[in-house]
């Protein structure tokens, strides 16, 4: 019998191998629907209807000049706004639907919003602006520490907020049939969680919200919502009798569709004599936008700071709502706390590794980490080019490297999965989970053509809809341990129940019968065997159905899947002190994840976190007027992505083998986009001699602390 | 104070109403006559529209004709009247080439070149390339070095990279790195990027594509 436990490295077959996504073919040659690809017969097109108020009574909405547009159809507006307030530009009111998109758009433009105008607030970088209910959280005491401290190392950290600029934009296509069933194709993380939020609000019982999405453009945490422009987009289709498509454009998407929380702290750090951090102050605050802010992890990674303050203050600006963003809250207290860390040992005059190797003794895993910070080392070449920071190399160019720490946990989130085994061969797997882009259909694969000894091309994988069995929402790295756990679960349980259809023919127990290659055999004599093929066609008339469960605690007591990682990234940067302009040289990510199920596709989540990191470490801001309180940048081309010039040379390593496989499976689409703002910004401080304090690093941010000669004390 | 304000924010301002105007002249009515007679006068110009044209395009050498708007792009023709929806919609401004294809052979914004301004030009989208179960070369090396992750601006990324591995057979790193410049990736995919158009650049002899 088959059972459960992961298979061990010298017995994995499929498991761990660099196999490439199954979607890629169709992804590549433009045959993969997205939600914004699906053309429905007789399908309407809808605009959103947005304020260009950051704060506002709204008092009504005149439609009639729309209205006269050729081409409307129909608008929808949020009826419980009328009355109450707007609260940040770009909130989506209403919309309207037409024949064609064009038409659409010149109607939604003619839309005229009756508002009172209210006094908004959208600057969130100056504390002394804001009251505000502060969090307080104490350990030891920092006075004490600070005072008998070898140096205390005081300064500003921070960074702006930045939005999730998913490429494809948030929305759906609705359609409702004549036996009054939703169909949704939206562009959500959350397949098996969607059909629920629409409540009351068309009156079509939950049963019969039919939800597809096979593939994805991007949602980083952004998109496990129905939004108002889903329930406005369903209300549209129901008035009109026809489906509608209803994506937000880029502005709006900019604007409202998720952003991630600013953070900036002043911040003390105080050492001991052989550079240990005995004390962390910070004073946070920070803007969710019109949606909340949490207290950051600070001191963050090196939990075993015996004295530590954190004041945290959240602060209500009429921006759009923050929403989780890869990690949430991590990279702030990452660059926090790794940026006063770096700025106190930098006083000390001490190696920036060697007081990282040291510092991981305050953390909950210092073999790791110090194995880590090893590697990456050795990878960049630290020792070679490392320079303390009062020692800057020469020229106008300046050179430098960073060095951060991160962590995450990463636990598999509730799954259930159904695997067949037909009589022919054929083996199905199918889950209401969803493919991000992050490999899901491809692992859910490898899992269970592992388990059945057979190739991973020969098990079909169906996900994205809910008609399947429910998977839980793809956010905080859960996916891959709640997936691969109950693939392997229904997988094991199929393949038990046809070893005990085959056993006879083998004339053997089912108990001593293992899947490999391609057959079945007997583990103790392995050329008594017999084809899957032929294994199956045992069945006959019948289908091998098992439903596997991932129950998170179940699992984690197994073996099979586990929380908590750490990673390492170092950053090598030039910055031009005539100009100011940072580039990334190179950078270099170690990270361990625990048992990898596909290591090419492993490295490419790490390799795109890097990308993201140096996009949000350099370019990335919303710009926000105080005056009109639009936002300025509301466009691709001054919201600026990284471009491929922009990433330099990037190195990954993932750690396997001993102390990690048997960890068992563990997320990772978290991890490695935490460090980078820390490693970026200690590179440039390297690089420079001076601290500059808020992300990203603009040129202008640059020359002003060059100007000001910096914040160490 | 109540205030009312047309809705419109200031990036709407945008090149599509830009263009509008100034094919158009004014507001459609929906009176037949004001519009024929407005396309009558067009048409002793030499102006098309505002109304419904008909034009032939030459899409993946597939002669289509359609009726169509002079203000509607060649991307929202393919995605929302052929059902073409390789090429995409991301920043519908020039910027972020998702929706690149091929005019004549050139790599080109399908989101800023009108419809009927790619009439007589031969287009080729994703779609002309080859198909899941017969990839190209350039195709196959997207896929075997993982150079996509959500997917969604992969489409734009091959057509730019086709014409670049064309006109550069044997480019090297920073030169592949200028040549993708016009096109851009949120999950951060360019590490594969780089890899899989050096492989096909190395590769051009005896691709198909």
């Amino acid at each position: 019998m088959a059972n459960v436990a992961w298979p061990q490295e010298g017995d994995r077959r499929v498991i761990g191998k660099r196999i490439s996504r199954v979607d890629g073919p169709v992804k590549v040659s433009g045959e993969a629907k997205y939600s914004y690809d699906i053309n429905r017969k007789g399908m309407l097109h809808a605009k959103a209807i947005t304020s260009p108020y950051a704060l506002a009574k709204l008092i009504s909405v005149d439609l009639s000049a729309a209205e006269g547009v050729a081409g409307y159809v129909a608008a929808e507006i949020q009826e419980d706004l009328i009355g109450d307030e707007i609260r940040y530009c770009g909130q989506v009111v209403g919309a309207v639907v037409a024949e064609t998109e064009e038409q659409a758009i010149e109607a939604r433009n003619l839309v005229k919003l009756n508002v009172e105008v209210l006094e908004h607030q959208v600057v969130d970088s100056d504390l002394a602006k804001f009251e505000g209910r502060v969090g307080e959280r104490t350990d030891g005491d920092v006075d004490k520490a600070f005072e008998a401290a070898a140096v205390v190392s005081q300064g500003q950290y921070g960074m702006a907020t930045i939005t999730h600029c998913c490429l494809e934009s948030h929305g759906q296509v609705i359609e409702i049939t004549k036996d009054n069933e939703l169909l949704a194709w939206p562009s959500t993380q959350n397949v098996s969680g969607y059909a629920g939020q629409f409540g009351d609000a068309v009156n079509i019982p939950q049963n019969k919200v039919k939800v597809d999405c096979q593939h994805m453009g991007g949602g980083f945490g952004s998109k496990f919502g129905v939004d108002n422009w889903g329930i406005l987009c369903a209300k549209l289709a129901q008035k009109t009798g026809r489906p509608v498509k209803l994506m937000l454009e880029r502005d709006t998407e900019l604007k409202v569709a998720g952003s991630r929380p600013s953070a900036f702290a002043n911040a003390r750090v105080g050492l001991h004599p052989n550079g240990l951090i005995s004390a962390v102050e910070a004073e946070v605050w920070g803007t969710g936008g019109n949606g909340g802010f949490r207290a950051l992890p600070i001191p963050y990674v090196f939990t075993k700071v015996e004295n530590t303050k954190l004041l945290t203050k959240g602060i209500r600006t009429n921006t759009g709502s923050s929403r989780a963003w890869r990690a949430p809250a991590h990279p702030q207290g990452c660059l926090i706390t790794m940026s006063a860390a770096a700025d106190a040992a930098a006083l000390m005059g001490m190696d920036e590794l060697d007081f990282f190797l040291a510092n991981t003794a305050l953390t909950d895993r210092p073999e790791v980490y110090r194995e880590e910070l090893r590697i990456a080392a050795n990878i960049i070449g630290y020792r070679q080019k490392a320079h303390l920071r009062d020692n800057l190399t020469s020229g106008p160019v300046k050179r430098g490297l960073g060095i951060s720490l991160h962590t995450w946990g990463g636990r598999g989130h509730p799954s259930e999965c159904d695997v067949s085994i037909h009589s022919d061969g054929t083996v199905e797997a199918k889950l209401g989970s969803q493919d991000l882009g992050v490999g899901t259909r491809t692992c859910v694969g490898m899992v269970v053509a592992e388990t059945l000894g057979l190739p991973h091309a020969a098990v079909n994988v169906q996900l994205g809809r809910n008609a399947y069995p429910a998977s839980g929402a793809s956010g905080g790295s859960t996916t891959i341990g709640g997936i691969s756990v109950s693939s392997r679960r229904a997988a094991t349980d199929a393949l038990n129940a046809l070893l005990a259809v085959v056993a006879g023919r083998l004339g053997t127990a089912a108990d001593n019968l293992e899947a490999v290659d391609g057959h079945i055999r007997q583990m103790d004599k392995m050329d008594n065997r017999i084809s899957w093929k032929d294994a199956c066609a045992a069945l006959g008339a019948n289908t091998i159905n098992k439903r596997g469960v991932n129950d998170p605690n179940a699992s984690v007591e197994e073996g099979l899947i586990d929380a908590g990682v750490g990673g390492v990234q170092i950053a090598d940067v030039s910055v031009d002190v005539e100009t100011g302009v940072v580039s990334v040289n190179e950078m270099v990510a170690v990270q361990d994840i625990g048992l990898i199920i596909n290591m090419k596709l492993a490295e490419s989540q790490v390799y795109g976190a890097l990308i993201m990191g140096i996009t949000y470490s350099l370019f990335e801001e919303s710009v926000y007027d105080p005056k009109t309180g639009q936002m300025l940048n509301a466009d691709m081309e001054f919201y600026r992505l990284a471009g491929i010039k922009d990433v330099g040379k990037l190195k990954v390593h993932m750690m396997t083998g001993k102390g990690y496989d048997e960890r068992g499976v563990i997320g990772l689409g978290e991890p490695p986009v935490i460090s980078p703002g820390a490693a970026i910004s200690n590179a440039v401080a390297n690089a420079i001699g001076v601290r500059v304090p808020h992300l990203p690093l603009t040129p202008d941010r640059v020359i002003d602390a060059l100007q000001k000669g910096g914040n160490i004390a | 104070m109540a205030k009312e304000q047309n809705h419109s924010d200031f990036s709407e301002m945008s090149r599509r109403g830009f263009l509008k105007g100034i094919g158009a002249g004014g507001a459609a009515t929906g009176l037949l006559s004001d519009a024929s007679m407005h396309d009558a006068e067009a048409a002793q110009k030499g102006l098309k529209g505002p109304g419904e044209i008909p034009i032939t395009l030459n899409i993946n050498g597939k002669t289509q004709r359609v009726r169509v708007e002079p203000r509607v792009t060649l991307l929202d023709l393919l995605r929302n009247r052929l059902d073409i929806t390789g090429a995409k919609k991301v920043c519908d401004k020039a910027t972020c080439g998702a929706c690149t294809v091929l005019l004549d052979g050139d790599p080109v914004y399908a989101c800023s070149v009108l419809a009927v301004e790619a009439e007589g030009r031969a287009i080729t989208t994703v779609e002309g390339l080859g198909s899941s179960d017969d990839l190209n070369k350039l195709q196959k090396s997207f896929v075997d070095r993982d150079a996509q992750q959500c997917g969604f601006c992969t489409p734009g990324f091959v057509m730019a990279s086709t014409a670049f591995v064309r006109d550069n057979p044997n480019a090297s790193v920073d030169e592949v790195r200028e040549g993708l410049g016009g096109n851009l990736c949120r999950c951060g995919t360019y590490a594969g990027m780089m890899l899989a158009v050096s492989d096909a650049a190395k590769n051009k002899g005896g691709s198909n594509g």
